[in-house]
């Protein structure tokens, strides 16, 4: 099968200037590697699961590759087409197959639209519906996604979050894509809403055959949902890697230490539980070889040294650590 | 009585009611204003008789009957001049806030898009706001000589940083909505996400901020006619008559008192305006019945 979504060697740096006095005094300029050489492929109809913590560029990944910010090297294609480096102009009927979901449900609805204009913005732009037979489009959508029609001439701040969230699935859903990057959709919901919207989301890829790009920071969501992991820390992926490998047979310190920290349904089961000490490190000042180094509670004099590749450990399984095959 | 009839009859009343029962603030603010622009317009019909007619023998007269807000120093009807007044003051203050408000619009749109625009218009937006807006009006009318519409000019350029650096700040703001974002990843044109998406909601700001400029740009006229920098000594305005006034304030109080009275009335009649406008356009207080 070929991929849907290439994304090769990307890379977003962020320029902080030390403002006007910040020149003259030598604190100007400095560089966050927010994201820093990432590849990974998304078949069609595939779910690939982002994770990482809070700062480790799994968004910037998500926004490079929506075109939300123009990436500073690397290459993102799109059914075979390069989409990181044409005019925003030539992408924008492409865009049609690459929606997004956001996740703050609030935030991504304009307050002073109804939710059914909301929807139907982007089958307008595109030219799929109109007049009654948009009304009706929304319609469908709205009953799709578990809202009811009564519902369409309403305004945002008239729902809950999960209904919110419904509605921005539904906005995304509107043009047919093919991939549906999913930036923490659930995060922002009670536990029992994040299910209900899970389940729709596997409900929905598998009657429209959508591809996913599910970025979370709970893997226990993960889980759930995707066919393949990628672990991501301070700008680089660590590991990825088939779901059931990397869940069974983790081979990153990193991924080790992350799912040791998935909380067990079983109460008699016994977990070693690996406690990462300190903070990531700036993005602006990684550390010299392995960026995972400083909290690696493996770490060798090597691990300074030489930056670890990404390395097949097995069929379906990369990882980016010297001692991975240990 | 039919049931249609008691539902026509009890409607409207419940509907006003129920706007002043919400919206206190605009309503009262409203009726204020309406008041003044009542008094602006109809002066010549308001009991007013030539507010420039010197009439000696009435010099320093005290309140009565006849002149209901007594004399000046030279004889002329106080209450006239003030009524007139209001026609100098709300020109100004609404031709302020229309210049004031469109230029800093189209100032802080570009500079909020287009960021080699913003270095170079918001440095020069900051040179305006150093200097003080009085004295920067008071510099611009004695290039310009003073006049009505120069007084509007001048107050309106003093005014345009303080738009330019809210509509800029909005729109920085809004740009990283992820609604926005998600109309640019939807496919909207940028004209349509700037028409739909982004001047809609700088609309409510925009409008308690106008107000602002409103009252503002009232008050900034009335200390030009002061210290003798605004509108002509010829022409009626608040600040004239209190400048006027100033030298007697000790045994004629009510030169000063009356225009006072009449300028701090319109002036929270527009804030209260403002105020009530930001409430009233908030989409959460839209009552959906």
């Amino acid at each position: 099968m070929s991929d849907l979504l290439t994304v090769e060697n990307l890379g977003k740096h962020f320029i902080v200037s030390g403002g006007l006095f910040g020149n003259f005094l030598g604190s100007a300029r400095r560089v966050i590697r927010a994201v820093d050489g990432v590849s990974f492929s998304i078949a069609h109809g595939e779910t690939l699961g982002l994770v990482g913590e809070s700062g480790c560029g799994k968004s910037t990944v998500g926004r490079a590759i929506l075109r939300l910010l123009d990436p500073t090297f690397g290459k993102v294609s799109l059914d075979g087409r390069d989409i990181s480096h044409i005019s925003r102009r030539a992408l924008r009927p492409l865009r049609q197959n690459l929606q997004v979901v956001f996740q703050d449900p609030f935030a991504s609805l304009n307050p002073r639209r109804t939710v059914g204009q909301s929807v139907a913005e982007p089958i307008k732009n595109y030219g799929l519906a109109k007049d009654a037979e948009l009304r009706k489009a929304v319609e469908r959508l709205f009953m799709r996604v578990g809202l009811r029609k009564d519902q369409i001439d309403r305004y945002p701040h008239e729902f809950s979050g999960g209904q919110r969230q419904r509605v921005g699935i539904a906005r995304a859903l509107g043009t047919k894509p093919n991939l549906i990057v999913l930036d923490e959709p659930v995060s922002a919901l009670d536990v029992s809403v994040q299910a209900q919207v899970i389940n729709l989301l596997v409900d929905l890829q598998q009657e429209f055959g959508l591809a996913y790009l599910f970025i979370a920071h709970d893997l226990a969501v993960v889980e759930h949902i995707s066919a393949r992991v990628a672990v991501m820390y301070l700008g680089k992926i660590v590991e990825i890697a088939d779901k059931r490998r990397l869940f069974a047979n983790p081979k990153h310190p990193y991924t080790k230490a992350l799912l040791s920290a998935v909380p067990s349904p079983d109460p008699d089961h016994k977990k070693n539980r690996i406690i990462l000490q300190g903070d990531m490190p700036s993005p602006s000042n990684p550390p010299s070889g392995c960026r995972f180094r400083t909290r690696c509670p493996i770490a060798k004099p090597i691990c300074a040294e030489e930056e670890p590749e990404l390395k097949a450990h097995g069929k379906h399984q990369f990882a980016a650590c010297h001692f991975a095959a240990d | 009585m039919t049931a249609a009839n008691t539902v026509s009859n009890v409607v409207p009343q419940r509907s006003a009611f129920h706007i002043w029962r919400r919206h206190p603030n605009l309503t009262v603010g409203t009726a204020m204003l309406l008041i003044a622009i009542f008094a602006a317009i109809a002066a010549p019909w308001l009991g007013t008789i030539d507010p420039q007619l010197i009439a000696p023998f009435n010099r320093l007269q005290t309140p009565d009957s006849q002149f209901w807000f007594g004399g000046d120093l030279i004889g002329r009807d106080v209450y006239s001049r003030t009524i007139y007044g209001a026609r100098v003051s709300l020109a100004v203050g609404l031709g302020v806030a229309i210049c004031g408000i469109s230029l800093g619009l189209v100032v802080g749109l570009l500079s909020g898009f287009v960021s080699w625009v913003d270095s170079v218009l918001m440095r020069v937006m900051d040179g305006l706001m150093a200097i003080p807006s009085i004295l920067l009006a008071v510099a611009l009318i004695s290039l310009t000589g003073a006049s009505l519409k120069n007084v509007i000019i001048a107050i309106s350029i003093a005014e345009v940083p303080r738009v330019a650096r809210l509509v800029r700040s909005v729109v920085l703001s809004l740009k990283e909505r992820p609604y926005v974002e998600a109309a640019i990843t939807s496919g909207t044109p940028f004209v349509s996400i700037l028409l739909r998406h982004i001047l809609p909601n700088t609309l409510a700001p925009l409008l308690v901020q106008g107000t602002y400029i409103f009252a503002s740009a009232v008050l900034i006229e009335a200390i030009l006619s002061f210290i003798g920098a605004g509108t002509p000594p010829t022409t009626p305005s608040w600040g004239n008559i209190i400048a006027e006034g100033r030298s007697v304030f000790s045994i004629a109080p009510h030169i000063v008192l009356f225009p006072g009275i009449a300028l701090s009335f319109t002036v929270l009649g527009v804030n209260l305006l403002g105020d009530g406008l930001r409430d009233a356009y908030d989409p959460r207080f839209v009552s959906r019945a």
